[in-house]
């Protein structure tokens, strides 16, 4: 009987944080600077096409470059500016009020935000891929075995997205909109910088040596799930190092949506 | 126990978890074998450029240019690779940004122009990080010294190696050594005292683990060298006297030439070959040795030194 109930509250549950996931997704697309913002990652594929052809020898290499770091960074600017806005809008908007005074639990709402922000991300990532596959279809003329490794590349920036759109959640949990962005984005660069900061550390001495490998672990490591100099020569990804990344984005992220929860749970709303 | 406070519990049970388990994850993907085409690709050479990039924080830029450079030596020098075709350029970036960040000449100094697998086997552009150096830090003797070295001995010019020293034997702050050095270069005197003594200064003039490490090995190989240069000439004085060649270290021991058993900076006795020569018993224990090793012997590398 008892887990006959617990059963049907978890299958409530599912069916609430899938319901806001999908709302989160649905307010998402309607959103105008996220249009823009697709369609500024698709024109800048295009331009990767100009630059690929007055480009000698290094077609394939410029819009495999050009056309993910695009894809990465028009990626991130979307995480970072509709994950700030999730729950603050929710509020200034009084919509919050509306849906916790449903059957609703507050972590439900944060985990149904998060996987609806994931879903916006990963349709976007697929339109872009799009336009950068139809790049590089163009310039080479057909697709090679080692353009294979774009598609681990691609996966690899999806895998950042979830880290970047849980840091968001878990910044606007707490935080204002604009210094949510600053968070997040500061959190970004430094995890882009991650390999130079383990580095750092590993050269000092003494306690600082310690204080700074702890913050080295401690920030997102973004570099490791950067690998399109590496696709773009057509170098393949160790089998490894896509299990750990992957075994890594989910940890993280599910370390900060937690770390949103238990603020979030906490937070006066009235 | 309420649904809030079992959300909580969950949450916070998440979290720890989840952060042991992704510091555990990044650790092990540390020690991922990866091609490193980011470490070894150097997309902006220009330091105008990166410095207007910086907004203004060169400083720190310089500093991560600096490690980057360390690192891509250190690990290509361990995985004992041949090609350093960067280091200049991060170097020169380096110094470029950040004009008085000393052990950037130094490292350039004692690894920019060794040939290869010691070095990139660069000393034109050594030499002139050199001078830049100076231009840029006037009052620094070890940037004279570290000119004096370069000219000494990769150029083997030993008038502009003593105009180095004198140079930096002049300056307010300087070394002891720096005045003796002039004036051994302008003698060319004492090979070996002279080199040991640029060693020795090296070795004292930097914190760098890599150079200290390199100084030693080249000290410890200037002892062995020095010892078989002076056994040998111990045997060719016995010839001299008895007309035939010894037979052991106790013969000429007992012929007044030598003391006591020698021994290599290891410890380990020299041998003495049939047809008189002196050889160290395992040359691949003494790195940068050119004397003692059996025919056709080239000098061994280190070819795992202290990762930085």
């Amino acid at each position: 009987m008892n887990s006959g109930r617990t059963n049907a509250n978890a299958g409530n549950a599912n069916a609430r944080i899938g319901y806001i996931a999908f709302n989160t997704f649905r307010e998402a697309v309607r959103d105008r600077v996220l249009y823009n913002l697709i369609a500024f990652a698709l024109l800048l594929s295009g331009a990767a096409i100009l630059v690929g052809e007055i480009s000698i020898d290094v077609e394939r290499l410029v819009v495999v470059n050009l056309g993910l770091t695009a894809v990465s960074l028009f990626g991130v600017v979307i995480a970072i500016f509709i994950g700030i806005g999730l729950v603050s809008k929710e509020i200034d908007k009084r919509t919050l009020y509306t849906v916790l005074s449903r059957p609703v639990r507050r972590w439900e709402f944060v985990v149904g935000k998060f996987f609806g922000l994931t879903g916006t991300l990963v349709v976007n990532t697929i339109l872009m891929a799009t336009g950068v596959l139809l790049a590089l279809l163009y310039v080479a003329h057909k697709f090679e075995k080692m353009d294979a490794w774009v598609l681990v590349a691609l996966y690899f920036i999806v895998l950042q997205f979830l880290i970047v759109c849980a840091l968001a959640l878990f910044f606007s949990s707490f935080s204002t909109p604009l210094m949510s962005a600053v968070f997040t984005f500061a959190l970004f660069v430094i995890g882009s910088l991650a390999e130079d900061l383990r580095g750092f550390a590993r050269i000092t001495p003494g306690v600082g040596g310690w204080i700074a490998t702890a913050v080295a672990y401690l920030v997102p490591n973004f570099s490791a799930l950067n690998v399109i100099s590496q696709v773009a020569h057509g170098d393949p990804v160790p089998g490894r190092l896509i299990l750990y990344n992957s075994v890594y984005a989910l940890l993280y992220s599910a370390m900060a949506i937690s770390g949103a929860v238990l603020i979030f749970q906490r937070r006066n709303l009235k | 126990m309420t649904a809030t406070r079992r959300a909580n519990l969950v949450a916070a049970a998440v979290l720890a978890f989840s952060m042991a388990g992704a510091i555990a994850t990044l650790h092990t993907i540390d020690r991922t074998p990866r091609a490193s085409v980011t470490q070894e690709a150097l997309y902006v050479r220009s330091s105008t450029a990166l410095r207007r990039m910086s907004l203004g924080y060169t400083g720190l830029l310089a500093d991560i240019y600096w490690t980057r450079a360390v690192q891509y030596f250190g690990e290509r020098h361990h995985n004992g690779s041949s090609d350093f075709r960067l280091l200049a350029p991060l170097l020169e970036v380096t110094t470029e940004l950040d004009p008085k960040l000393l052990p950037a000449y130094q490292f350039g100094a004692n690894f920019l122009a060794p040939k290869p697998p010691n070095g990139a086997g660069l000393p034109g552009s050594a030499l002139f990080l050199m001078k830049y150096g100076i231009e840029h830090n006037p009052d620094q003797w070890r940037l004279y010294y570290n000119l004096g070295f370069l000219y000494y001995t990769e150029f083997k010019d030993y008038a502009k190696a003593a105009d180095a020293f004198a140079q930096g034997a002049k300056l307010p702050v300087t070394s002891e050594y720096m005045p003796i050095l002039a004036a051994r270069m302008a003698q060319h005197a004492g090979e070996f005292d002279t080199a040991r003594m640029l060693w020795r200064t090296t070795y004292e003039s930097t914190k760098d683990a890599q150079i200290r490490e390199n100084a030693v090995l080249h000290l410890l190989a200037l002892q062995a060298d020095e010892d078989v240069t002076r056994l040998e000439q111990a045997v060719e004085k016995y010839r001299e006297q008895t007309g035939r060649l010894p037979a052991s270290m106790g013969d000429l021991e007992r012929a007044g030439f030598i003391h006591g058993a020698p021994a290599d900076p290891k410890g380990r006795p020299y041998r003495l070959t049939p047809d008189g020569r002196i050889e160290v018993q395992d040359p691949e224990s003494l790195f940068f040795i050119t004397k003692g090793l059996p025919p056709g012997a080239a000098p061994p590398q280190p070819l795992h030194q202290t990762q930085p």
